[in-house]
């Protein structure tokens, strides 16, 4: 009896207006709203507020201090540093989104695979979702993009694929509540395909634990790519990453600490807003694990 | 002091977002040496509570807002509400103990039944051997009718049936001899032959010792077989309170009429099963007339605007009722 | 209980036969080959078929699976096609470097987050809760290499420090080596420090409103007793069961930090591997971070009964 592994029960998610709503009553949700608002404003908007193109080099201006024209300085190709942390922001957000749709579409496609098959098809699938599991994320990402190739799609590929098993699991646990209880057999008596009955039954159920994941998820993808980009292995020049853009800094920290601040600041801003706002939604959609 | 325990005034307040809210309100109950006492009432009424706040052990957010409990302790009497934290631990379990409703959940289940019973001695005796310490254990076990007392003392709670636990939550809370006993819906979550087994237990326990027992219950029919004398809460205050016997011959309040209706096993014959309309009104959301009055069959214009005060209706018998007052009156 | 493990130690078989083709076909797939990396601009044909001979790359492919399976069974993980070292005794280094970081790292978590936890939960809602929470919050956000660029700015430019570039084996110089891993193992701790704090907060309020915890106390039973010998034990599975993860994650150590402050740990030896194409380097670390895992579960498993007495696997 590994507490781990015991079945999560889900529950259906409650009109949207609602969760909002909860959301902004409290505090903390409110705050992690804002950020994420703002994150992902910045990458919508990001040809409209960014000032400069964001692969121009100035040699003219190789890192210059912030000030009135460069707002966070140049970096040492004399690239403005405000135009590429807002185009950032939209790579961040791209890498993030389709990562974790890709994880959560497998995720669940799988999950409902071996919770409906059960017996050797589960074992092999959870024996594979394990294995992945057992490898350090970034490990494994950097693993797979670098048999891929290094590009944005493969990153966000790799990221997906390491965030495969949360999903799986979740969904997995869930099929097998919903099997467990009786609706599944009145269903069943009114003449409903198995398959489809599971479908219908087990959706609404994993919404709400799956929306949380994927907002968790979504930091954690966004993390991994900073940290690929960091090692040189995600998104590659002359396409702006913060995780790049921290790493190519610390050359020039000494002389240029502006460099490191900014896009520091953003990533860390950036993933506690989607932790804060992912910590929110658990406790509006999930009542019994608040405490 | 002529009781072993008086409280006054007691009132609780727990916080609901930024609000304070009254769960008992100005409750005052005095209890005799030797007596069993029952306290009744439907879930809600702050009985438990009653019994968390004598032990120090309300549940957060709950706060003792105003009031005192005096208790006469083997060492003189004690306010139980300005005791430090030492003191009252030297009162919980040794002088006052308490026994719950789920024996299922009350023992801790990682340890075992030896090392709970050792604990209970130890905390009060530090310097208590193994070797007694088991003597005593084996004894209270047998006392409790435990039908293998060694093998259970190594046993853990989830190898153990309910009625079993709660026979060992009773050996526990008794080890020390305590002065009061407060046993919060002892039988409530047990099934019906083993409540009247574990109900004759503790009237035999009672016998023997002279320990005072505070019975809380929802059923009429516990307090029936084991208390001498009762009161009945709603929402949050004491609404009649009288002998055992003068309680069930002469009940006066509606309320209390309504419980003993919807007691089955009085009535033995298959009745229709009486229930009280509504729900206990929560904290909070009390009106300012009698609380009761939004269920009771004879509620009053009065009873809506003002709040009936308990009174002495017979010698030791007092009700909150508006009704009572009109047939003294008559 | 035994042949809990036995079984237990049987189901490892399979996984990493499993991991070792998914590793070998991947490593097909990785664009670029080790032979041009080795020789560069001297390419010749005839260079290049010696050294393919010599590395056993022209033998089909399911052979020089064969061939590098029978031979790792006996533990000769071959050796490196870069340097000709025995991968082996390699990984093994590697492992002490990155075993001591994990080891530091957790010390340091747990001194933070244990003792955090748990006031926290006593005091809930107060403003201690919060400051703990907040803390908890910035530790599981702020990303490591984040958080390690930002200390390295600021003992650069406030005290004008720097930590040892070139890395000093722990009995090498014990002083040195504690001055290169505190910082990264302080970094590494911080970020487990986020999770444990939150996963002890939350299952100690979920234990601290049991029913036998108020029957602890109503026994006399002094706050430390019920907290640590009843809450804390009760509360701990979950926090065991994370910190198992955690260990299992570290293991393999961690590919940014040992980049970042240059220690030869297996993850940058992994990472090293994969950039160039070393077959036999990656095929061992990654069989090795699995087998590690695997043993880190079981020990947590393990761990459960000696906690908890209803757990117990027959």
């Amino acid at each position: 009896m590994k507490r781990k592994d015991r079945p999560v029960a889900g529950r259906a998610l409650p009109g949207n207006e609602s969760i909002l709503r909860q959301l902004w009553r409290d505090p903390m949700g409110r705050a992690g709203m804002i950020g994420v608002g703002l994150v992902i404003l910045m990458a919508l908007l990001a040809p409209w507020i960014a000032r400069f193109d964001v692969a121009k080099m100035n040699s003219k201006a190789k890192l210059a201090a912030p000030g009135a024209e460069f707002w966070f300085g140049t970096d040492h190709f004399g690239r403005d540093v405000f135009s590429r942390i807002v185009y950032g922001a939209r790579v961040s957000l791209e890498v993030g989104i389709v990562a974790v749709g890709i994880a959560a579409g497998f995720g669940y496609l799988l999950g409902m695979i071996a919770g409906f098959f059960e017996g050797r098809t589960e074992t092999l699938i959870m024996m594979v979702m394990d294995v992945i599991f057992a490898f350090p994320s970034i490990l494994l990402a950097l693993f797979i993009v670098s048999a891929l190739g290094t590009s944005i799609l493969n990153t966000m590929i790799a990221i997906g694929i390491v965030n495969i098993p949360v999903f799986t699991r979740t969904v997995r646990a869930s099929v097998k509540t919903v099997k467990s209880t009786d609706y599944i057999a009145n269903a069943r008596s009114i003449g409903l395909k198995k398959m489809k009955i599971l479908f219908r039954h087990v959706t609404p159920n994993v919404l709400a634990p799956f929306t949380v994941q994927a907002t968790l998820a979504l930091s954690g993808a966004i993390l991994t790519e900073a940290s690929m980009s960091f090692l040189g292995l995600g998104i590659q020049p002359p396409n702006p990453s913060w995780g790049s853009m921290l790493s190519d800094a610390r050359k020039y920290m000494e002389r240029a600490p502006w460099l490191v601040l900014f896009p520091a600041l953003f990533i860390i801003l950036t993933i506690l807003s989607f932790n804060i706002l992912g910590d929110s939604l658990r406790d509006v959609l999930d009542p019994k694990l608040k405490l | 002091m002529d009781h072993l325990l008086e409280i006054r005034n007691l009132k609780i307040t727990t916080l609901r977002g930024k609000d304070k809210v009254y769960l008992l309100d100005s409750v005052d109950l005095s209890i005799r040496k030797k007596c069993s006492f029952g306290v009744v009432g439907e879930s809600g009424c702050g009985k438990s509570i009653t019994a968390s706040a004598i032990l120090g052990l309300l549940p957060y957010p709950l706060r003792v807002a105003e009031g005192s409990i005096r208790f006469d302790s083997r060492d003189g009497e004690k306010e139980l509400l300005k005791l430090s934290r030492k003191e009252m631990r030297q009162v919980r379990g040794e002088e006052i103990s308490m026994i719950f409703q789920e024996p299922m959940t009350s023992l801790d289940p990682i340890f075992t039944v030896e090392m709970q019973m050792f604990e209970a001695l130890s905390f009060h005796h530090p310097g208590m051997g193994k070797g007694e310490m088991r003597e005593i254990a084996l004894e209270m076990l047998h006392r409790v009718n435990i039908p293998r007392p060694e093998q259970t003392l190594a046993s853990y709670a989830h190898q153990l049936s309910g009625g079993q636990l709660q026979r060992i939550m009773i050996a526990i809370a008794l080890i020390n001899n305590p002065r009061l006993l407060l046993a919060d819906e002892p039988t409530t979550a047990l099934d019906v032959t083993i409540q009247a087994q574990i109900l004759h237990l503790m009237n035999d326990l009672k016998e023997q010792r002279d320990t005072s027992i505070i019975m809380i219950t929802h059923d009429l029919g516990v307090i029936a077989e084991t208390c001498e004398e009762v009161a009945v809460f709603y929402a949050g205050q004491i609404v009649e309170q009288a002998q055992v016997v003068e309680l069930f011959t002469h009940t006066a309040h509606p309320y209390t009429k309504g419980l003993l209706r919807a007691v089955t096993s009085l009535g033995g014959a298959q009745r229709k099963l009486y229930t009280i309309p509504g729900i206990v009104p929560p904290g909070g959301q009390w009106s300012r007339g009698c609380r009761f009055a939004e269920r009771c069959e004879q509620c009053m214009e009065k009873c809506r605007e003002e709040m009936p005060a308990l009174r002495e209706i017979a010698p030791g018998h007092f009700c909150r009722c508006f009704l009572q007052d009109r047939e003294v009156e008559a | 209980m035994r042949d809990y493990i036995i079984r237990r130690l049987l189901t490892l078989i399979p996984i990493l036969i499993g991991v070792s083709i998914a590793i070998f076909v991947v490593m097909q797939l990785i664009p670029g080959d080790v032979v041009s990396g080795i020789l560069g601009i001297e390419e010749t044909p005839e260079l290049r078929a010696m050294w393919e001979a010599k590395l056993g790359l022209d033998k089909p492919l399911i052979q020089q699976y064969f061939s590098w399976i029978g031979r790792a069974v006996t533990g000769d993980f071959g050796e490196s096609f870069r340097t000709g070292a025995p991968v082996f005794p390699e990984i093994m280094n590697r492992f002490a470097i990155s075993a001591e970081l994990a080891i530091l790292a957790c010390i340091i978590a747990w001194i933070i987050a244990l003792p955090l936890g748990i006031l926290s939960s006593l005091k809930r809602n107060s403003f201690i809760d919060r400051i703990v929470r907040v803390v908890a919050l910035l530790g599981v956000s702020v990303p490591n290499f984040a958080s390690a660029t930002l200390l390295i700015l600021f003992f650069s430019k406030a005290f004008h420090y720097y930590t040892p570039v070139k890395y000093v084996g722990l009995f090498e110089n014990f002083g040195t080596n504690m001055e290169i891993m505190i910082l990264p193992a302080f970094i590494l701790g911080s970020v487990m420090a986020g999770s444990v704090m939150r996963m002890t907060r939350s299952s100690m309020l979920e234990v601290l409103r049991q029913d036998y915890i108020k029957a602890v106390r109503a026994k006399g039973s002094p706050e430390r007793v019920t907290i640590f010998r009843h809450a804390f034990r009760n509360s701990s599975i979950p926090i065991v069961t994370l910190i198992g993860m955690q260990i299992g994650a570290l293991m393999g150590g961690t590919v940014v930090i040992e980049q970042i402050f240059s220690i030869p740990g297996l993850g940058q030896f992994t990472l090293t591997g994969i950039s160039q194409r070393d077959f036999p380097v990656v095929q061992g670390c990654v069989l090795f971070i699995a087998f590690l895992y695997v043993m880190v579960n079981l020990l947590v498993d393990i761990l459960y009964t000696f906690i908890d007495p209803r757990i117990s696997y027959s």
